[in-house]
């Protein structure tokens, strides 16, 4: 009898250890299955060329840098669209909204979370792009604005449902404090209870970026997919082709192992250590205030 | 739910059925297969006519997928389609591949297609030249009025690179059809991913001139006339322009087989060139070969 549960006990142990170290070996599988089939491209191509600001890819043309700064421009205009609007939304929704307004407005933002990244591109298509064209005179409704007003609207649940748990896990005792010293309610979640949840907060503004970094669908339908850098801020309003839409646009096409094959998982892994960054900044940043919070407390 | 249990008993047949036909000793077993893939040109006909043809002929099922020529090409070098459709001819690198896996592409002309040229029906623009619509393109004009049109700034769609279409305009109209002129798309030009996608844009925006297969131009936007030179004749697009070869931007279209196609693809490819199969050629908007 306690044989048997022994053997099971090592089994049930062995089975979720192998489940918890499997994430560490996928995520190595796939870093070197990019490793392997996008390094051959910076051999293939020339570094000038990998430069050149061509993204052209049926005649050769292999310049990646519009492709990087359209990413970079799409995916900070939705940061800044989605920071200020996630983290209100969190304030609100934890600190003022009555207990009833609450119960209807997470659900809501929960369900926007779900809506499939199609159907926002759809919306972009057929009411964003054309109203912004004629609200802000532009040549053309397909820009990185549009881009970016999706994408914000894509990683605004992201944001607030991890900041709102955030704040929900400061103490009540801290916002009873401030009260009491007198403090309204704006200086009481401005300075006490947003710097307290501080590294939680910082967590959810960078899972939004990776949110937003990442989508793919959406961006290639309203963004014009044309490869033109993107370095001034009235790029801003005009067409940008992102790596995620090029890497969707032409992975089905391409031949297996040619030239371009290779480039387009070179934009992988320049994706990937770009997301990869801004994980590795969060996660310091976050430790850093850890550290600092214990050095207070004790 | 005695519907939905003769469902499953009847899935469970057929899927039986099939098992056993694929394992293959018996060819004239109820269900017979032709996969069909290829240009996105193509598909709505490719679709047509494969419903068509299952209803005379309900012992055969046809599947009928797009995702360009490209894609349908390198299904048929792999082997695992039936029929590829293309909207231009297979490159001699493919044919290069194809051999080298043991498949010779045998090509089939089905029908022909020509390229309309769209603009927002509040733009004044009717005419314009091969020339023109190629330094448009290629950003030399980047205005309407140097065409003779308002003073608006020339927005240009054009389809992903990967599409048939794409490589089809790039050659005859940007390049004007010559091997030694190396004129590219302008890097401003909007990529878009889908037919859809052209025609939305140019049904909102003046601004828009885009190109699409003339089968997909629906009557709300406006087919501008080309003329082949400077001082030649405008000539819009129609079936009786592409036919008596007036009209400059027109292709054929094809569908390519492995080796001379046998069995239930020989039959399906030779009704396809029948007079009822093109009937519907030209119901699509496309042109019959015949």
């Amino acid at each position: 009898m306690e044989k048997s549960l022994n053997w099971r006990e090592y089994i049930i142990t062995r089975a979720i250890k192998a489940s918890g170290y499997s994430a560490i070996v996928f995520v190595l599988l796939i870093f070197f299955f990019l490793m392997r089939e996008g390094l051959p491209a910076l051999g293939e191509v020339e570094p000038a060329s990998l430069f050149n600001l061509r993204w052209y890819p049926i005649e050769s043309y292999f310049g990646i840098l519009p492709l990087i700064t359209g990413s970079l421009i799409v995916t900070i205009g939705a940061t800044l669209i989605a920071v200020p609007f996630g983290i209100g939304t969190a304030v609100y929704i934890s600190e003022i909204a009555p207990r009833w307004m609450r119960e209807i407005l997470k659900p809501l933002v929960e369900l926007l979370g779900g809506l499939p990244s199609v159907v926002l591109g759809f919306l972009g298509i057929l009411v964003v792009s054309p109203n912004l064209r004629i609200l802000l005179d532009l040549p053309t409704g397909l820009t990185a604005f549009t881009g970016s007003l999706l994408l914000g609207g894509i990683a605004v649940p992201t944001v607030v449902s991890v900041a709102e748990d955030a704040l929900d896990a400061v103490p009540r005792s801290y916002r009873e404090g401030a009260w009491a010293l007198g403090a309204t309610p704006w200086q009481t979640i401005w300075r006490v209870t947003l710097p307290a949840a501080k590294s939680g907060v910082l967590t959810a503004v960078m899972l939004g970026v990776g949110r937003a970094i990442g989508e793919t669908m959406t961006v290639m339908m309203v963004t014009g997919n044309a490869p033109v850098l993107a370095l001034k801020l009235g790029s801003l309003f005009s067409p940008v082709r992102t790596m995620t839409a090029t890497i969707a646009a032409e992975m089905g096409e391409v031949a297996n192992g040619s030239v371009h094959y290779h480039t387009l998982f070179l934009i992988g892994i320049i994706l990937f250590l770009i997301s990869l960054t801004v994980n590795v900044i969060a996660s310091s940043v976050v430790f850093r205030a850890k550290k600092r919070a214990e050095r207070i407390l004790s | 739910m005695k519907r939905v249990l003769a469902f499953f008993l009847v899935t469970s047949f057929l899927v039986i059925s099939c098992a056993s036909s694929s394992t293959g000793a018996a060819s004239n077993s109820p269900a017979q297969y032709i996969e069909n893939k290829g240009s996105d040109t193509i598909v709505n006909l490719a679709l047509a006519w494969a419903e068509r043809y299952q209803v005379v002929h309900p012992d055969v099922r046809i599947s009928v997928t797009g995702g360009g020529s490209g894609t349908g090409l390198a299904a048929l070098i792999n082997n695992t389609v039936d029929i590829a459709n293309a909207s231009r001819k297979i490159k001699d690198e493919e044919v290069a591949e194809a051999q080298a896996k043991g498949v010779e592409p045998l090509e089939h002309i089905i029908a022909r297609d020509a390229i309309a040229v769209i603009v927002n029906p509040e733009n004044p623009i009717s005419e314009l030249t091969l020339q023109q619509i190629s330094d448009i393109y290629s950003g030399k004009i980047a205005n309407w009025s140097e065409v003779g049109g308002e003073d608006r700034p020339i927005v240009k769609l054009s389809r992903e690179t990967n599409s048939g279409t794409h490589v089809y305009f790039l050659e005859t109209v940007l390049r004007l059809g010559s091997k030694e002129n190396k004129t590219l798309f302008s890097t401003d030009t909007l990529l878009l991913p889908s037919s859809e996608g052209i025609i939305a844009e140019v049904r909102q925006n003046p601004n828009a001139i885009g190109y699409d297969g003339l089968g997909y131009v629906p009557d709300d936007l406006k087919m501008v006339a080309i003329a082949k030179e400077a001082g030649g004749a405008y000539v819009l697009p129609a079936i009786e322009t592409v036919n008596d070869k007036t009209y400059p931007i027109a292709r054929d279209l094809y569908m390519y087989t492995n080796g001379e196609p046998s069995g239930v693809v020989k039959e399906y490819l030779d009704w396809i060139l029948s007079e009822e199969a093109q009937t519907i050629v030209a119901d699509l908007g496309f042109v019959p070969v015949k």
